[in-house]
């Protein structure tokens, strides 16, 4: 007499498996790798955000045009009309032939990812198509990696940045409690965090009121206004340095006991700016933030050792987000918001208690259903129905799966689709029982009859799961994830572990009692 | 207990007809709704923003609708009571793209005197972002049926793999037709629903079919007429009760699972029950109107079994040295 095999061993297994690894899941406790919930169980912020990667190309080919002006400044050669002509050009002219082929040399060593054409002494600095692409690109990696820091450093629990697709970016944020929170998040990640240092045109300011815009583009120049005030100042393009060049920057006070930010710049961008401020002194320069004109001090003395001040009468929760964008350097493209999903903490706790009320109802449903309709064959296949519920559970903790809504309704589903197969098998059985068929054969030929059915069933659902997978976004995803691996752990339970069990207790079912143990009148049985 | 005890084929093939008649009349129903009424396409498929907010006791619906229509850039903004009578639903085509102005916040500041209120969900979609997931949803409806006709071909013949996905096609257009007709808002979820039962739908097919692949090997009939009644009769019994629990299970879902998945397990119901009807009456027939030979599918078979046995035999021979 048989009285273990190899199949109810492996269930036997797939069970403890399955128990053994949902506890964490279920009693959520710190330790184990558990299930995380999805943003809309848990409450959240969920963003896509797209990139103006053309700003990064722009200011690339500004930050091109300064060096080129630093480069002729130290090396003394003289030039005009240095100009951007658009996003990807620059044109300049030398007065002295002389300087061409040095012109030529220090351009190629210094300056990548450009091409150089001359028309008698006009040059233009033109961007090649894979210096654009490697700036796109760059400006999406760079943009995730500061939207990141930046999130990191506010302090929140494990928020989730990342690319998506060719040119947007993927921005999770659970736990948000109050609207002013996720509205600082927002405000955070979304501040460029440009820094300019720009020199005040001080031969022309006197008319910045009544000049244009156009005209002040003639000029080389660019008309900012006050961050707080609506004084205008007209400054010079080119910016002496800008934020790329800071190492860091902290919340200070004033003498006046007014938050400040103070920053540090890098050696070379110390050198810059002791240069400069040595060079103007008497004239003032602008410290400029995304645009708006901070302040703009007086140079009195040439500076040096790189440490620059930004007072801009600000509450201390804007200053010490401003230090953070600034630390984590600027974004070289903004972003903006393609998609946003916010779910309160109190919706997610309602949709969990719903959910979890409708998977036990239907769970009760159909485990009653399949005791009165099959008898013992019905409680067999409950308890694989059972050992699926669990093994779902323990792989998606093992791999850290996220569970939303939609995926809770497909663990919902799959409860009504995983006593498919046992309810296949089950009226296979009945019919060779009712041929005459023993126990035994029934119950083997049964299983072999039923098999290529349930086979081909679930492969084709499994086809629909892969594509609704690879083709859904965010908590489709988790639908389809739940779904597919439902139907592989019901191929273990419903299949090979409910025949395990019949084959394990086959000696003690009595063939005069059909109707306890398959839910059946006795009549043509042997 | 058994409900469904087989005893003698049902004649389902010679009342085909009519059953075909039917669904063809329903098909033209859902079809003309479809594209005379159209889809009521929510936020994530044409952009806008969704606001839900709940009250302190009962939502004062008329005060929202006029603390949100004086601001003229949310004319034409929908206000609806969401599951019970304390929450309100607030909608706009209005999406924005800066990161610091906010539609929620917007509202939030226009409903201030309205009551004791919080706001429990925001949802904004882009309207560039909502056509590319429509276009990723068609995609994705095209790709899987691709891949199940693929995969029934190879299983079993292609008059299979065409019948099964006609079927599908049967039964994801009720679908839609009874979507538009209750007015349900198509976001995500519905497209989500609409691929589960076209994996139902087929789940149930196969079934019926694989029984009909073996009958056809096993009956000695060679009339398909016959060999498809007895197969369908056979699997009533497992169809509707895989159809019965599955249907307990998606209406306790319908009715407890909350307002947010109402429109998905609605979806369902529908595509649960249209699903197990064409897998009874449909699919089956179409096989027939498509000029299935069971005489042919089991020369087929034979040749096929020949050959393997030949390649068998060939194979021995080569193991044994004689050739």
């Amino acid at each position: 007499m048989k009285t273990l095999n190899f199949r109810v061993i492996l269930f036997a297994f797939a069970l403890i498996f399955g128990i053994v690894f949902s506890i964490p899941s279920l009693t959520q406790s710190d330790e184990g790798k558990k299930i995380t919930l999805g943003l809309d169980l848990q409450g959240g912020l969920h963003m896509l955000l797209g990139i103006k990667s053309e700003v990064a190309i722009e200011s690339r080919i500004k930050s091109m045009a300064a060096s080129v002006k630093y480069i002729f400044d130290d090396e003394e050669i003289i030039f005009d009309e240095l100009r951007m002509v658009d996003a990807e050009k620059i044109t300049f002219e030398l007065l002295d032939g002389d300087d061409v082929i040095k012109v030529k040399a220090l351009l190629k060593k210094e300056i990548e990812g450009t091409v150089l054409s001359e028309n008698g002494l006009k040059f233009s600095l033109q961007m090649t198509a894979e210096e654009v692409e490697r700036t796109k690109q760059n400006a999406i990696s760079q943009a995730v990696d500061t939207i990141r820091t930046r999130l990191d450093s506010f302090g929140l629990a494990e928020p989730t940045v990342a690319k998506q697709g060719e040119d947007k970016i993927l921005v999770e944020v659970p736990g948000i409690k109050t609207q002013a929170d996720e509205q600082r998040i927002r405000e955070l990640i979304a501040r460029a965090a440009h820094l300019q240092l720009m020199a005040v045109d001080e031969d022309r300011i006197a008319r910045v009121s009544t000049m244009s815009i156009q005209e002040a583009k003639s000029f080389g120049d660019v008309i900012l206004t006050d961050v707080n005030t609506p004084e205008k100042y007209l400054l010079r393009a080119i910016p002496v340095l800008d934020g790329s060049m800071l190492t860091d920057a902290k919340v200070g006070f004033d003498e006046n006991n007014q938050p400040v930010i103070n920053f540090t710049l890098n050696g070379q961008g110390a050198k810059i700016f002791g240069d400069f401020t040595g060079k103007y002194v008497g004239k003032r320069m602008a410290v400029v933030l995304d645009n708006k004109v901070y302040s703009a001090p007086n140079i009195n003395e040439r500076i040096g050792g790189g440490r620059v001040q930004i007072s801009g009468r600000f509450e201390l929760a804007e200053a010490h987000d401003l230090a953070i964008a600034l630390r984590s350097g600027a974004l070289l493209a903004p972003v903006y918001v393609m998609e946003k999903r916010s779910v309160g903490p109190s919706l997610g706790a309602d949709s969990i208690r719903s959910s979890s009320i409708a998977l036990m109802l239907g769970f009760a449903l159909v485990v009653i259903f399949m005791l009165i309709y099959y008898g013992m064959a019905g409680v067999i296949a409950n308890v694989a129905l059972i050992g699926n519920l669990f093994l779902i559970l323990a792989i998606m903790s093992l791999f850290g799966a996220t569970l939303t809504l939609p995926g809770m309704a497909g663990i919902v589903l799959t409860v009504g689709m995983a006593v498919d197969a046992n309810v296949i098998i089950n009226e296979r059985i009945r019919e060779l029982l009712h041929e005459g068929k023993s126990i035994g054969k029934s119950i083997e030929d049964g299983y072999s009859n039923a098999f290529t059915a349930i086979w081909d069933a679930n492969v084709t659902t499994l086809i629909a799961a892969t594509v609704l997978y690879a083709y859904g976004t965010g908590a489709i995803k988790g639908f389809a994830l739940t779904m597919t691996i439902g139907i592989l752990a019901s191929m273990l339970t419903a299949i090979v572990g409910t025949h395990g069990i019949y084959q394990w207790i086959l000696p003690k079912i009595d063939k005069k009692k059909l109707g306890f143990w398959f839910g059946i009148k006795q009549e043509g049985a042997k | 207990m058994e409900i469904f005890k087989y005893k003698k084929p049902l004649s389902l093939m010679s009342k085909s007809k009519r059953f075909g008649l039917l669904s063809v009349a329903v098909l033209i129903m859902a079809l003309g709704l479809i594209f005379t009424k159209g889809f009521n396409y929510g936020i994530d498929f044409a952009g806008g923003t969704l606001i839900q907010v709940q009250y302190e006791g009962k939502a004062p619906l008329d005060k929202v609708r006029q603390a949100i229509d004086s601001d003229k850039a949310y004319e034409g903004a929908t206000v609806t009571f969401f599951g019970g009578e304390d929450e309100v639903v607030i909608k706009t085509k209005m999406s924005s793209k800066k990161l610091g102005e906010d539609v929620g916040d917007k509202i939030r500041t226009l409903l201030k005197d309205t009551g004791k209120f919080e706001v429990r969900r925001v949802d904004m979609v882009g309207a560039k972002v909502g056509s590319e997931l429509r276009e990723q949803g068609i995609m994705s409806m095209l790709l899987a049926i691709l891949g199940i006709l693929i995969y029934v071909s190879f299983r079993f013949e292609w008059r299979f793999a065409v019948a099964s996905v006609l079927a599908l096609v049967h039964d994801v257009t009720i679908a839609m037709g009874m979507i538009v007709l209750f007015n349900v808002e198509v976001n995500l979820d519905i497209l989500a629903a609409l691929l589960t039962i076209l994996g139902y739908s087929l789940n149930d097919t196969i079934i019926v079919f694989d029984r009909i692949r073996e009958g056809i090997r096993n009956i000695k009939d060679p009339d398909l007429g016959a060999i498809i009644d007895e197969s369908v009769s056979r699997t009533l019994s497992r169809t509707t009760l895989t159809s019965l629990t599955t249907f307990f299970v998606v209406l306790t879902l319908y009715l407890f699972g909350g307002e947010i998945i109402n429109g998905f397990s609605f979806t369902l119901l529908v595509g649960v029950v249209v699903g197990t009807y064409s897998s009874i009456f449909v699919a089956s027939p179409i096989l027939m109107w498509l000029g299935f030979s069971v005489s042919g599918f089991r020369e087929k078979e034979a040749t096929k079994l020949k050959r393997e046995k030949e390649k068998e035999k060939m194979r021995a021979m080569y193991e044994n040295g004689t050739i």
